[in-house]
């Protein structure tokens, strides 16, 4: 993968910062909280660092969703334990049970369509800005190691290069414990598609 | 002790004593090869199948069939004897079934491919610990090529 330009790198970071800020809009209005969002970030990682990102042994609830269609790529949502089951508790007063580590059958299928609601929201918004056609795929739950989860996200990649464009924010809610990461990680040839969608000529270093 | 960390597509080969541990196997494969009586150990962590899919400069420890010749030339480094070498492999889960995308069955690919390359060198498989739902850490001891396999949600078991 070739390096990017610092403009190229904050044309990125814009496109996180819309699609994030809808995604974090969109779960406010669902737990009825104010979310707010850190400043995304965008950056080319080697796949060691990608794992160190994220703790190499910390276990999230993650959903992890796949789009294709003009631009490829795919979303991932990694929550700590604790506080999917916070969020989980607004949405579904009473019926969370605080006590048990793992998720009921009912828990998942309501952080599925969380995962579901919040990369909604960040590809249409992309799609708005970019025009380009983009159609996500059922999401997927888990409950596992931080890189293993990612990993998937990073396939695409891995045949080409030997890193990965990954654009992140941080999502929290006040008063609440409700923290998450939102992860989009476009595949390679969508990067070609998002610049030129955005009039963005290349004039990185080849 | 100490114990030296394997990134994702990455590798590495030590001399007891001491541990080689990777975190995090979802999709990708540990394999893990073991020389008992120099006590040499190796360790990759691969991501993908096959170096052919690759486009652009290849990373050894990147693909099964590029990594099993990478980890055998830095063992003999060391003084491990190729004839003398045994293999484990951890890893190759499918996590997020509901996700239908032939692309996220990677991990059954990878799996197949180790067992390939492997073959390929001659080097016989004495345990796998592979496939499932589930994500894996794994930390080979040097000293008597213990391979511990650790799982979020099911604790840790020896092979």
């Amino acid at each position: 993968m070739r390096p990017f330009s610092a403009f190229e790198l904050d044309v990125l970071r814009e496109i996180g910062n819309i699609g994030a800020a809808h995604a974090t809009t969109s779960l406010s209005k669902l737990t009825g909280t104010r979310v707010d969002m850190s400043v995304p970030v965008a950056r080319v990682l080697s796949f060691a660092e990608i794992g160190m990102l994220i703790g190499e042994e910390t276990v999230y609830a993650a959903t992890f969703l796949l789009f294709d269609g003009e631009l490829k790529g795919s979303i991932v949502l990694l929550f700590r334990p604790e506080a999917a089951k916070a969020l989980l508790r607004l949405l579904l007063p009473g019926v969370v049970d605080d006590e048990r580590p793992s998720f009921t059958e009912l828990e998942w299928s309501a952080l599925q369509e969380i995962g579901n609601i919040l990369a909604g929201s960040y590809l249409s918004a992309l799609s708005d800005l970019t025009g380009l056609k983009v159609s996500p795929s059922v999401p997927g739950v888990a409950l596992d190691m931080g890189p293993s989860i990612l990993v998937y996200g990073l396939l695409e990649a891995g045949r080409v290069s030997d890193h990965a464009v990954v654009i992140d924010a941080r999502l929290y809610g006040s008063g609440q414990s409700i923290g998450g990461q939102l992860f989009l990680l476009p595949a390679p040839d969508a990067l070609a598609a998002l610049f030129q969608a955005l009039g963005v000529q290349a004039h990185g270093r080849d | 002790m100490d114990v030296i960390r394997v990134g994702i597509a990455d590798l590495a080969a030590a001399a007891a004593p001491g541990r080689i541990r990777t975190a995090g196997l979802g999709s990708c494969v540990g394999i893990v090869l073991y020389d008992g009586r120099h006590k040499i150990g190796g360790m990759a962590h691969i991501m993908l199948p096959d170096s052919g899919q690759a486009r652009g400069d290849v990373q050894a420890a990147k693909f099964a069939d590029t990594a099993v010749p990478e980890l055998i030339r830095r063992m003999e480094a060391l003084g491990a004897h190729r004839s003398r070498l045994v293999a484990k492999l951890a890893g190759g889960a499918h996590m997020f079934q509901q996700v239908r995308s032939e692309a996220l069955k990677i991990g059954e690919r990878n799996v197949e491919a180790a067992r390939a390359a492997l073959r390929a060198h001659d080097i016989p498989i004495l345990a796998e610990d592979t496939g499932g739902t589930l994500g894996r850490t794994i930390e080979l001891d040097l000293e008597d090529g213990t391979l511990y396999v650790r799982t979020a949600q099911n604790g840790e078991q020896a092979l």
